[in-house]
């Protein structure tokens, strides 16, 4: 009798107390061994490749050249610049609110042409990229506050594409020249 | 009057355990879901600039790596000191690009091809030459959709 009472009294039911240790052990781990790089950058699309290039007779005023040497200094259309005022002087020269011959008339015809020295750093093209990028991004924001109230990102594709044609981003980028020393 | 009492006396005081598993694996299951393990060792020494006009790639199976800086210092006396350029987990040359480009092709759907990204994840201090180069091998292996890897500038 007693030993049946003793049988009665064991759990069919198996101990998971255990399973959280062992489950906790596995989350821990993989928190430990991975990483979540949320990879961000500046989306650029590269011309095909062209064994010799056509050279392309373009009006001057249409062309905004800035040149980085490999002391990483800028030249706007010939003249020293500083790196700070190139989104604005961009903007100036896409848009041409004054009417000047020597700007384009319509951001349709503007190209920003940018080249450089093969001893240039990449922190420094890579601010120059962004800052015409950022030039491009403000005034395509401003035309679509003005043309449907809402800002480049929130417009649906047809709009988006409309505001592309107003104001496409033509950067031509030649291939650099041999100057500066590499590392 | 006994019986009630009996009853009460027999009340397990331990907190029941059972659901605790499933709740531990529940999150379990989120993080490996989210998370990607890294698939390749790095050998050079990436610190990308910092940009603000910033946009985040897509899905990661459409994403391949293109890394160029200078080797960390336990791989110097192999690979030198100057820049290379590493794809996948391993240094390779100028060469290697359409090759890398095309291995990676294989492996999508033909449908989403055109939507392929490298990112060049660059040295900020690397000079525009070897990034010139590379840009071209890109330019030749058709893979015209690039992505230069930034930091978001903290203003």
């Amino acid at each position: 009798m007693a030993r049946k009472s003793a049988r009665d009294r064991m759990s069919n039911e198996i101990n998971a107390g255990a399973m959280a240790d062992i489950a906790f052990l596995l989350l821990i781990f993989f928190l430990v061994t991975t990483t979540i790089v949320e990879d961000r950058g500046i989306l650029v699309r590269l011309p095909p490749w062209a064994e010799d290039e056509e050279i392309e007779q373009i009006a001057d005023r249409n062309v905004l050249s800035i040149l980085v040497n490999a002391q990483n200094q800028l030249l706007v259309r010939g003249e020293r610049e500083d790196i700070s005022n190139l989104r604005e002087r961009s903007k100036e020269f896409i848009m041409n609110p004054m009417n000047l011959s020597t700007m384009p008339a319509s951001p349709r015809d503007a190209i920003i042409s940018l080249r450089n020295d093969r001893g240039t750093s990449y922190e420094t093209y890579l601010e120059v990229y962004n800052e015409i990028m950022g030039a491009y991004n403000e005034l395509r924001d401003e035309l679509a506050e003005s043309m449907f109230g809402e800002r480049y990102e929130d417009l649906n594709i047809d709009q988006r594409r409309e505001i592309r044609s107003e104001i496409p981003m033509i950067i031509s980028e030649a291939e650099p020249t041999e100057f500066g020393e590499e590392r | 009057m006994s019986r009630f009492r009996k009853k009460r006396g027999k009340a397990s005081p331990a907190i029941q355990t059972a659901s605790l598993p499933d709740i531990i694996f529940m999150l379990l299951f989120f993080f490996m879901v989210v998370t990607v393990l890294r698939d390749a060792d790095i050998i050079v020494q990436v610190t990308t600039p910092e940009a603000t006009e910033l946009t985040s790639l897509g899905r990661k199976s459409l994403v391949n790596y293109i890394y160029i800086g200078v080797p960390y210092d336990r791989y110097q006396h192999i690979y030198g000191s100057s820049p290379r350029i590493q794809m996948g987990d391993a240094i390779r040359g100028l060469n290697d690009i359409a090759l890398f480009i095309g291995e990676h092709r294989l492996r999508v759907p033909e449908n989403q091809i055109p939507a392929i990204t490298t990112s060049l994840r660059v040295d900020g201090d690397v000079t525009m030459g070897i990034v010139s180069d590379v840009k071209i091998e890109l330019r030749k292996a058709e893979q015209y959709k690039v992505n230069y890897s930034a930091r978001p500038r903290i203003e």
